[in-house]
C-alpha cells in the first residue's frame, strides 16, 4: 500500500497529461528552445517500506494500529499513569516482547528488500551513448536511454524493443518472475528502424504507466531527414518489461520508456486484500464476550467498594490512613481511577499472548502443508505453496466447493483425437495407421470408407498448419537442454518417423490446444516447420516444403472465442483460416455447411472433448487491401484500440466457409473423480465454473463422478431458455418455478450437519446454467424480480448435489463465488483453478487454491495456497484442514479458558480484601503466566494434536463434517469452556480459602500470609490448566511430553529461584521463601493434590461419557458401517433397523422402531 | 523481492517455509510429515473406571486421617474485645486512647476441661482487620527492613502516610509496622491450691526461619541498635522506639519476632498470628493441664474503632498445622463421589457393553 501511494505522488505531474513522450536517446535536435524536457523519476526501486530513520516510529504506528496492541498500550499507560496494583511490567513487559519481536521481524523483512532492492538498483548495465557502450549502474537509467541487454539477463527497466541480434527482428523473453509464465514469449522490434541506433531520431508517445502487465499502447515517430516522420504503432508486443529475462537472443537494444517505480512490475506490487478466517471472526466474537466481562467484574467492584467503605471505620481505619494526596483527591476521579484499577487488575483476562500463539501457529503450522512429501509433485519438481497462513483452518471449513474445469478437473494436457472433414470423421489410429495417416471410423453419419475430397482434406490440413501461434522450438548448440526441459509448455516431438532424428524440436505456444492441433496435422503429413521473418513453412505429405506469406494475425481472445491469420500461398493467393469454438464459427459460415458438421461437434462434446471449428475464405485483393488498411489503421490507434481493432475483426471474420472441426482430448487429472467423490462425501458441495461448452463441461462431470447417472439434471441454459415461442424473460421464470418445486419443495428436508452416511431416496439433483442464462437472472429487468430469482437459483443450488455453471466469464465465476458466499449463513468457499481466468474467483473466495498447472502462474500468484495437483485438494482439506482446524479452535477455547481461571481467583479476593485491588498473585505470576509456564504446551498442543490419524481423515471424508459451520467454536461450547474455566476458579479459590480459615498450616504452628494464600492458588492453577489440557492431548509426541512435563518443571524451578533471593532493586521481596515454605507444609500438599483431582473430575468423566475416538474405536465404527451398508442392502426399501452412528454424542445405539435416519 | 504483505499491524506471512523452492522434495523426516511416534491414550469407561476407584481407595483413608488427626488438635479460643459490658475487657476497650501514658490491664478466667500434652501454640487472632488491604500490604520498605542504610534514611514512598515524622524517618516505616499488634498476653494457671502460676512463653521459633535470618536485618547488626538506628524515630502509634522490643539483642529490632510475624500480612481479614510457644517440659506432666486459667491482658490494641474483635488461641499442633476439619472433609467427600461415580459408570458401562453385543 506504501508503493501504491508513493506511486501516486509521483504521478501527480503527470496525472493531466494522458500521454508521456520519450525523446529516443535523448535527441536534443528535435527539441525546440522553450520545451522543458519533462520530468520522469529515475529507474531506483523502493519495494521496502521503511529508513533507518522512520523506522521505529512508523513501525510502532502500524503495529499500535491493531486494536489489540492499541488495548494493551492503553492498559500499560493507564498502569503508568493512575496508582494501580500491579506495576506497569507486568503488561508492559508482554507488550513490549510481542511490539520486539514483531518489530524485529518486521526490520529483518525489510532489511531484506533493502538488500534486494539495491542488488537490482546497483546493478551494471550497458547504455548507448551517442552509440558507445557506456555501463551505467540500473538505478542511473533514465527514460529515453537506449539499454543493451545480453542474453539471460533480465531487463533493468520497461523497454521498446528497437533491435534484435536475431534475424527475424524479434527476441524471446520469459516473464517468469512476472507471473509466473515460464514458456518464451516473442517480442518484436519496432519495423523499419535503421541499423545504426546512433543516428536513430524518434519519438515515442505512450500511455501513462499503468499496472497492465498486457496493455501497452504507444506510438513512434520517426524522423528522417527530408522525410516525412513515419509513424508506427507499438503494442505489447514491442515492450519488455522490467523483470522478464531475455532468452535465445543474443543482445538486443530498447528504449527506455517506464523507469523505477513506474514499470509494471513495480505497479504489480500490491498487497492482496487480507482474507479473515471465520475462526478469527469467533475470536473476536469472544473476545468482545470477555471485554463486556471485564467491565462489569471492574464496575461490580467499584461499586461495591464504595458501599463497603461507606460503612464507618472501613474506608480509612486507624491502621490504615490514607496520604494526604488520596484525601484531597475528588471522588468522582477516584471512582473512576479505581474503575480503572479493577480493570488493570483483570486484565489478563484478555492476554495478550493469545495473539502471540495464533500467530506462532499459523505461522508453524503453515510449514506442515511445504513440507508435507505428498503434495511434491516429481513431474514439476514442486510441492505445496502457502501464501498466507491466515487462512489454514478455514481449510477445516469448507462447505462450497467452486472449481475450474480445464486444468483442474482436467490436465490441460491436449490430445488430438479425431477430426471431422466436410462431414466426414477421421480417426488417427496410433503409430500403425496408414500411410496417409487416414482412417475413417463410423460415425453418426456413417458412410463407410467414404472420404472427403482430397482438396478437402488438404485445405483442412493446411488451415491446421497455419492458423495457429505456434513456434518451433530449435534446440540449437546456444540452446541448452536445460531450456528444453524448462518448457512446461512446449511438447516434444519424438516420432522419429516425421522427424530428423537429430534434430530435436518442441512447440512453444500460449495454449496446448494449438500444440495438439499442429501435432495432429502433423500425424497426418503436414508438419509445421516454423516461421521465419514473415514466412510459414510447411512440410506436406510429398515433403515439398510450403511456403506462406504470414499477412495478419487476428489475435484470440476469450470474448471473440475464435483467431484468425490472413497468409498468402506461394501462388499468391490470399487466404484467411480461423479456427474457434462452434457458437462464434458457426454464425459467420455459409448455413448449409453447418448442419454436416454440427453431428460432429456435438458428439465430440458430450464425449468430453474440446472441439474447435475451422473455416477459410479466400480473399480477393481488394477484400485483402480494406482488410489490411482497416488493421493498420486500428492497430495505430491509441485510444480505444482494443475496441477498433475487434469490430475490424467481426468485420473480416465474415462470410467463411466451413471445413471442419476438430476434437482434442483433455484427460481428467489423475485421481479427479476419487477427490471429488471424497469432498462430497465430506459434505461440501461442489460446483464447476468454468468456460467451456456445456456439453464438454457436462461430459467432465460425469466423468469425474459429479453427477451420477441417476441425477437429474435441472437445465437451464440458452437451450432450454429458446424452448418455444415465448420471451426468454418468462420462460426463465417458468423454469426457475418449476426446478424449485422439484429440487427444494418435493424434497425431503436434508437435515443440516450430521454425516452424510446415506442419502437413501433422496433423488440427486445436478444444475446446469450457462453464463448468458445466469446473467439474465443477476440482472433482471426488473428489481424485485431479481432478488426472488437469485433467490430460488440459491436455493435450488443448494438442493443439488453438484452444479455446472458452463460458458462463464471470469467475472460472473467471482459472481457466483460471491452470491453463494454472502447467502443465508455465509457458507464458507474456496474456489480452486489453474488460470488467469481463474483469479477473479480465487481472490473472492474465502479461500483460493491454485494449481500449478500449464496455464502460466497467475492463479498461483493470486492463491492463497497451491497444489501441484488436484489430487492434492483431498489431503489438504480432509487431513490439513481438519487438523488445522481442530488446533485453533481449541487453542482460542483453552485459551478464554484459561485466562478466566486465571482472573475468577483475583477477582473473588476482591471481595474478602476490602475491594482494594489488591492482587492474589505476585507481580512475576501475573507476568509469566501466560507467557511462560501455560503456553508452550498449548503451542504444541496446536502444532502437533491429531485428534484422529491423519490416515483415517483421508480414508473417512464423512469425518470433516464434524467441524462443519464453526462447530468447535460455538456459542454452546464457549460456554462450556467459560463455565468450566469459572468452575475451576471456584474451585481454587474457595478450596484455599477454605484451608485458610486456620492459616496454621506449618507443623510449627507458623502461620501463612496472604502471598502464601495466592501461590497455593497459583500452583494449583497452573498444574490444573496444563493438565486440563494433558488431558485433552490424544497425540503425545515427545515434544508434547517434553514441553507439558517441562512448563510444569519450569513453574516449580522458577518458583523456587524467585522467592530464593533477596532480589536487589526490588522494592518488595513478598515472595522470599514463600514457595519453599508452601512445600514444607503437608496440608499446602494435600490441597493442591485434592484441588487439581476435583477440577479434572468433571473432565475425566466426559471423556468417559463421550464416544471415545482412539484406533479401536474408529474400527468398532468400521464395523457398524459395514453392517450399516448391509442392511442397505437387503432392506432397502422396507427399512426395520436404524442405526444411529453419532459421532458427538454418547452412544452408538440401535432401535427398531425408527426409519432409517442418518 | 516481493514485498511480504503488512496490513493493519497484522503479522501475515507470505510464503512460509520460503515457498518450495523447485527441485527441492521436501524431507522425508517423521516431524514434517507429521508422523512423529505418539503415543495415543484412549480414556475409555476401562481405562478410567479403575482409577475412580483407585482415587476413592485412596482418598477416604487419606480423608478420615486427616478429619481423626485435626479432631485431635485440642483448641481453644476467647475472646478478649471486651464488646460486652459483661467482659472484664470492656472498661480498656472503651477508655481507649492512644495518650494515656498509663496502660489499661484486664484478666480473663477460663478453663481448660482437658490436658494439653505436646507443646500448645498461644495464637492471637483478630477479625475484620484488613490486613490485606492493598494500601496496607504495600506500605512497607523491605529494604529497611533488610538493613538497608540509604532506606534506613529515606524510606521508600509506599511507606506514606508513614514514612516521615517530624521531618524523621521513620523505622520501622509503613502502616503495617505502625500498626504493629501491641497487647501484652500473659497466662496464668490457677492451681487446684490456690497459688497462681506464670505459665512460661517462649516468644522465638514463631517466625519463619528465613525471615528472621535473612529477610529481617537490623541495621550495622545486632550490637548497639540505639546508634544503628540514630537519626530515624518511632512509629507514631508505638510506644517504644524499634530497639526497645526486646531485651535479648537476638530478638530485638527488625528481627524482633513477634514483629517478623506481624509484618507477615494475612491473607483473610480474619486471621491468627502465632504470638507465643508453651513448650512442654516433660513427658510426666501435660503442658497445660486441666483446670482454672487467667489470661492477663494488658490492653493496647484497638479496635472497636473497626468493629474488630480480638481473641487468644491456644492450639496443639499436628503434621497437617492447626485445627481445620476442612480438608478431612474433603477428602472424604472427593473420595466418595470418585468411588460412587466409579460404581455408577460401572453398571453404565455394564449394560452400555451389552447392548453393544446385542447389536453388533
Amino acid at each position: 500500500s506504501t508503493i501504491r501511494t508513493l506511486n501516486k505522488k509521483k504521478e501527480d505531474p503527470h496525472e493531466r497529461v494522458d500521454n508521456r513522450t520519450i525523446y529516443i536517446g535523448h535527441q536534443s535536435s528535435l527539441v525546440n528552445e522553450d520545451f522543458i524536457p519533462p520530468k520522469f523519476c529515475d529507474n531506483r526501486i523502493v519495494s521496502s517500506k521503511y529508513t533507518v530513520w522512520n523506522f521505529l516510529p512508523k513501525n510502532l504506528f502500524e503495529q499500535f494500529r491493531r486494536i489489540a496492541n492499541f488495548y494493551f498500550l492503553i492498559i500499560f499507560l493507564v498502569q503508568v499513569i493512575v496508582d494501580t496494583p500491579t506495576s506497569p511490567v507486568t503488561s508492559g513487559l508482554p507488550l513490549f516482547f510481542v511490539i520486539t519481536v514483531t518489530a524485529i521481524k518486521q526490520g529483518y523483512e525489510d532489511w531484506l528488500r533493502h538488500k534486494a532492492d539495491r542488488e537490482v538498483n546497483k546493478y551494471q548495465v550497458t547504455v548507448l551513448e551517442n552509440g558507445q557502450e557506456t555501463p551505467k549502474e540500473s538505478e542511473n537509467i533514465k527514460v529515453g536511454d537506449i539499454v543493451q541487454v545480453k542474453e539471460n539477463e533480465t531487463f533493468p527497466c520497461d523497454l521498446i524493443l528497437l533491435q534484435s541480434t536475431r534475424d527475424d527482428d524479434t527476441c524471446f523473453v520469459t516473464t517468469a518472475s512476472l507471473d509466473g509464465e515460464s514458456n518464451h514469449k516473442t517480442h518484436y522490434t519496432v519495423p523499419d528502424i535503421e541499423r545504426d541506433l546512433k543516428s536513430l531520431n524518434a519519438t515515442i508517445e505512450c500511455e501513462q504507466p499503468q499496472p497492465d502487465l498486457y496493455k501497452f499502447n504507444g506510438r513512434m515517430h520517426i524522423y528522417k531527414t527530408n522525410q516525412d516522420p513515419a509513424v508506427r504503432s507499438l503494442g505489447p508486443e514491442n515492450l519488455l518489461l522490467k523483470g522478464a529475462t531475455l532468452k535465445n537472443t543474443q543482445k538486443i537494444c530498447g528504449v527506455a520508456v517506464y523507469t523505477g517505480m513506474e514499470t509494471k512490475m513495480a505497479l504489480n506490487y500490491q498487497g492482496k486484500s487480507q482474507k479473515r478466517s471465520a475462526v478469527e471472526k469467533s475470536i473476536n466474537a469472544f473476545l468482545l464476550v470477555y471485554l463486556c466481562i471485564l467491565l462489569s467484574k471492574a464496575l461490580v467492584c467499584t461499586t461495591l467498594k464504595y458501599v463497603w467503605q461507606s460503612k464507618p471505620g472501613q474506608d480509612e481505619p486507624w491502621y490504615n490512613k490514607k496520604t494526604q494526596k488520596e484525601k484531597d483527591t475528588n471522588l468522582y476521579l477516584k471512582m473512576f481511577t479505581d474503575f480503572l484499577s479493577f480493570m488493570v487488575l483483570f486484565n489478563f483476562i484478555i492476554p495478550v499472548s493469545m495473539y502471540v500463539t495464533v500467530e506462532m501457529q499459523k505461522f508453524l503450522g503453515s510449514f506442515f502443508i511445504t513440507w508435507d512429501k505428498d503434495f511434491f509433485d516429481p513431474e514439476i519438481q514442486e510441492g505445496a505453496l502457502v501464501n498466507t497462513s491466515d487462512l489454514n483452518e478455514e481449510l477445516g471449513q469448507v462447505e462450497y466447493v467452486f472449481t475450474d474445469k480445464t486444468g483442474t478437473l482436467t490436465q490441460n494436457n491436449m490430445e488430438f483425437i479425431e477430426c471431422c472433414i466436410d462431414g466426414f470423421q477421421y480417426k488417427h489410429r496410433g503409430a500403425s495407421s496408414e500411410l496417409d495417416g487416414f482412417c475413417v471410423t463410423d460415425g453418426p453419419v456413417n458412410k463407410l470408407q467414404q472420404k472427403a475430397g482430397r482438396e478437402k482434406e488438404e485445405l483442412f490440413l493446411r488451415a491446421l498448419c497455419l492458423c495457429h501461434t505456434v513456434q518451433v522450438k530449435e534446440s540449437t548448440e546456444q540452446d541448452q537442454r536445460e531450456d528444453n526441459l524448462d518448457q512446461v509448455d512446449g511438447l516434444r516431438i519424438d516420432e522419429n518417423v516425421l522427424q530428423p532424428p537429430q534434430k530435436e524440436r518442441g512447440f512453444i505456444a500460449s495454449s496446448p490446444d494449438e500444440i495438439a492441433l499442429v501435432k495432429g496435422a502433423m500425424r497426418y503429413g503436414f508438419t509445421f516447420l516454423g516461421l521465419e521473418s514473415k514466412t510459414m513453412k510447411i512440410l506436406n505429405r510429398n515433403k515439398d516444403v510450403e511456403m506462406y506469406d504470414l499477412l495478419h494475425v487476428l489475435n484470440f481472445d476469450p470474448v471473440r472465442r475464435r483467431m484468425s491469420v490472413i497468409v498468402r500461398s506461394g501462388s499468391g493467393e490470399m487466404l484467411l483460416f480461423c479456427k474457434g469454438a462452434d457458437s462464434s464459427i458457426f454464425p459467420r459460415v455459409r448455413q448449409e455447411e453447418v448442419e454436416r458438421i454440427r453431428l460432429h461437434v456435438e458428439r465430440n462434446a458430450t464425449e468430453g472433448y474440446r472441439t474447435l471449428c475451422v473455416a477459410y475464405k479466400r480473399l480477393s485483393e481488394e477484400e485483402y487491401a480494406q482488410a489490411d488498411a482497416g488493421l493498420r489503421e486500428a492497430r495505430l490507434a491509441l485510444q480505444d484500440r482494443e475496441e477498433k481493432l475487434l469490430a475490424v475483426y467481426n468485420q473480416v471474420e465474415t462470410g467463411m466457409s466451413l471445413i471442419g472441426a476438430t476434437a482434442v482430448e483433455d484427460r481428467l487429472q489423475e485421481e479427479a473423480a476419487e477427490t471429488m467423490e471424497a469432498l462430497q462425501r465430506a459434505g461440501m458441495k461442489v460446483w464447476v465454473l468454468t468456460g467451456d461448452k456445456m456439453e464438454t463441461a457436462k461430459s467432465t462431470c460425469y466423468a469425474c463422478g459429479l453427477f451420477q447417472r441417476k441425477t437429474e439434471l435441472l437445465e437451464l441454459t440458452v437451450r432450454t431458455l429458446e424452448d418455444g415461442e415465448r420471451k426468454r424473460e418468462e420462460r426463465l421464470h417458468e423454469l426457475l418455478g418449476e426446478y424449485h418445486k422439484r429440487a427444494v419443495q418435493d424434497a425431503p428436508p436434508v437435515k443440516a450437519g450430521g454425516t452424510r452416511v446415506c442419502f437413501a431416496s433422496n433423488q440427486d439433483y445436478g444444475f446446469i446454467i450457462d453464463g448468458a442464462s445466469l446473467s439474465m437472472v443477476l440482472n433482471s429487468s426488473s428489481e424485485s424480480n431479481m432478488r426472488s430469482y437469485k433467490d430460488l437459483f440459491l436455493q435450488i443450488c443448494q438442493n443439488c448435489t453438484a452444479v455446472l455453471c458452463c460458458r462463464m466469464a471470469p467475472l460472473q465465476k467471482a459472481q457466483i463465488v460471491k452470491m453463494v458466499k454472502s447467502s443465508k449463513g455465509s457458507p464458507i468457499t474456496l474456489s480452486i483453478g489453474d488460470g488467469a481466468n481463474d483469479v477473479s474467483m480465487i481472490l473472492e473466495a474465502h479461500v483460493g487454491i491454485g494449481i500449478k498447472g500449464k496455464e502460466g502462474r497467475q492463479a498461483v500468484r493470486n492463491s492463497d495456497y497451491a497444489i501441484p495437483k488436484l489430487k492434492h485438494l483431498k489431503k489438504l482439506l480432509l487431513a490439513h484442514g481438519h487438523l488445522y482446524y481442530h488446533r485453533i479452535a481449541h487453542l482460542v477455547q483453552y485459551f478464554f479458558y484459561k485466562n478466566l481461571c486465571f482472573i475468577l481467583p483475583q477477582f473473588l479476593y476482591q471481595f474478602f480484601c476490602g475491594y482494594s485491588q489488591q492482587p492474589l498473585y505476585d507481580a512475576a505470576y501475573l507476568t509469566m503466566y501466560n507467557i511462560c509456564f501455560t503456553s508452550m504446551p498449548i503451542l504444541a498442543y496446536s502444532l502437533l494434536e491429531q485428534r484422529i490419524s491423519i490416515e483415517d481423515l483421508i480414508e473417512d471424508a464423512a469425518l470433516y463434517s464434524e467441524n462443519a459451520k464453526n462447530a468447535m467454536l460455538r456459542w454452546g461450547l464457549f460456554l462450556y469452556w467459560t463455565g468450566l474455566g469459572a468452575f475451576h476458579g471456584l474451585v481454587f479459590f474457595f478450596g484455599v480459602r477454605f484451608l485458610f480459615s486456620n492459616p496454621a498450616l506449618q507443623d510449627n504452628g507458623q502461620v501463612f500470609g496472604n502471598w502464601s494464600y495466592g501461590t497455593i492458588v497459583f500452583t494449583v492453577l497452573v498444574f490444573t490448566v496444563t493438565l486440563k489440557l494433558a488431558l485433552d492431548t490424544r497425540h503425545w509426541t515427545w515434544i508434547n511430553h517434553f514441553v507439558i512435563w517441562g512448563s510444569l518443571a519450569f513453574y516449580v524451578f522458577f518458583s523456587f529461584f524467585w522467592g530464593g533471593i533477596i532480589w536487589p532493586f526490588m522494592k518488595q521481596q513478598r515472595l522470599y521463601f514463600v514457595f519453599a515454605n508452601m512445600l514444607s507444609s503437608v496440608s499446602a500438599w494435600l490441597v493442591i493434590i485434592l484441588l487439581i483431582l476435583l477440577s479434572l473430575l468433571p473432565e475425566i468423566l466426559l471423556v468417559v461419557l463421550r464416544n471415545p475416538r482412539g484406533p479401536y474405536t474408529r474400527k468398532v465404527q468400521q464395523r457398524y458401517t459395514h453392517v450399516y451398508t448391509s442392511h442397505v442392502t437387503t432392506h432397502a426399501r422396507t427399512p426395520t433397523h436404524t442405526l444411529c452412528i453419532c459421532f458427538n454424542d454418547v452412544s452408538v445405539c440401535f432401535s427398531r422402531d425408527l426409519v432409517f435416519a442418518c | 523481492m516481493m514485498p511480504t504483505s503488512y496490513e493493519d499491524g497484522h503479522i501475515s506471512v507470505s510464503g512460509a517455509g520460503g515457498g518450495s523452492m523447485p527441485g527441492k522434495k521436501p524431507e522425508n523426516t517423521a516431524f514434517k510429515q507429521q508422523r512423529l511416534p505418539a503415543w495415543q491414550p484412549v480414556l475409555t469407561a476401562g481405562t478410567v473406571l479403575p482409577a475412580f476407584f483407585i482415587i476413592g481407595l485412596i482418598f477416604i483413608p487419606i480423608g478420615i486421617g486427616l478429619y481423626v488427626t485435626s479432631m485431635n488438635i485440642k483448641e481453644f479460643q476467647i475472646d478478649y474485645t471486651g464488646v460486652d459490658m459483661s467482659s472484664p475487657c470492656y472498661n480498656c476497650s472503651q477508655n481507649f486512647s492512644w495518650n494515656s501514658s498509663r496502660p489499661c490491664a484486664c484478666s480473663l478466667p477460663f478453663y481448660l476441661d482437658q490436658p494439653y500434652d505436646s507443646n500448645v501454640f498461644m495464637y492471637y487472632g483478630l477479625s475484620n482487620f484488613y490486613q490485606n488491604h492493598r494500601r496496607y500490604v504495600k506500605s512497607r520498605d523491605d529494604s529497611q527492613l533488610n538493613g538497608n542504610q540509604e532506606s534506613l534514611k529515606d524510606p521508600s514512598k509506599e511507606c506514606e502516610p508513614y514514612a516521615w515524622s517530624s521531618s524523621k524517618p521513620i523505622a520501622p516505616c509503613g502502616a503495617i509496622a505502625n500498626s504493629m499488634f501491641n497487647d501484652t498476653l500473659e497466662l496464668f494457671y490457677n492451681d487446684p491450691n490456690g497459688s497462681k502460676v506464670q505459665i512460661p512463653l517462649t516468644a522465638t521459633g514463631i517466625a519463619w526461619w528465613t525471615d528472621k535470618h535473612v529477610k529481617f536485618r537490623n541495621p550495622g547488626g545486632n550490637e548497639n541498635l540505639p546508634a544503628a538506628f540514630q537519626g530515624t524515630t518511632k512509629p507514631v502509634n508505638w510506644h517504644w522506639p524499634v530497639y526497645e522490643l526486646d531485651s535479648d539483642p537476638e530478638n530485638n529490632g527488625f528481627i524482633n519476632e513477634d514483629f517478623i510475624v506481624w509484618m507477615r500480612t494475612a491473607a483473610l481479614p480474619t486471621f491468627r498470628k502465632l504470638y507465643r510457644i508453651i513448650q512442654r517440659k516433660n513427658n510426666m506432666v501435660p503442658t497445660l493441664p486441666r483446670g482454672n486459667y487467667t489470661l492477663e491482658v494488658v490492653y493496647n490494641y484497638p479496635v472497636r474503632s473497626f468493629d474488630g474483635r480480638k481473641r487468644v488461641i491456644l492450639s496443639t499442633i499436628s503434621w497437617m498445622g492447626g485445627k481445620n476439619p476442612f480438608l478431612g472433609i474433603a477428602y472424604i467427600t472427593v473420595g466418595s463421589v470418585c468411588f460412587l461415580l466409579g460404581v455408577v459408570l460401572l453398571i453404565i458401562h455394564h449394560k452400555y457393553g451389552s447392548r453393544n453385543n446385542i447389536a453388533t
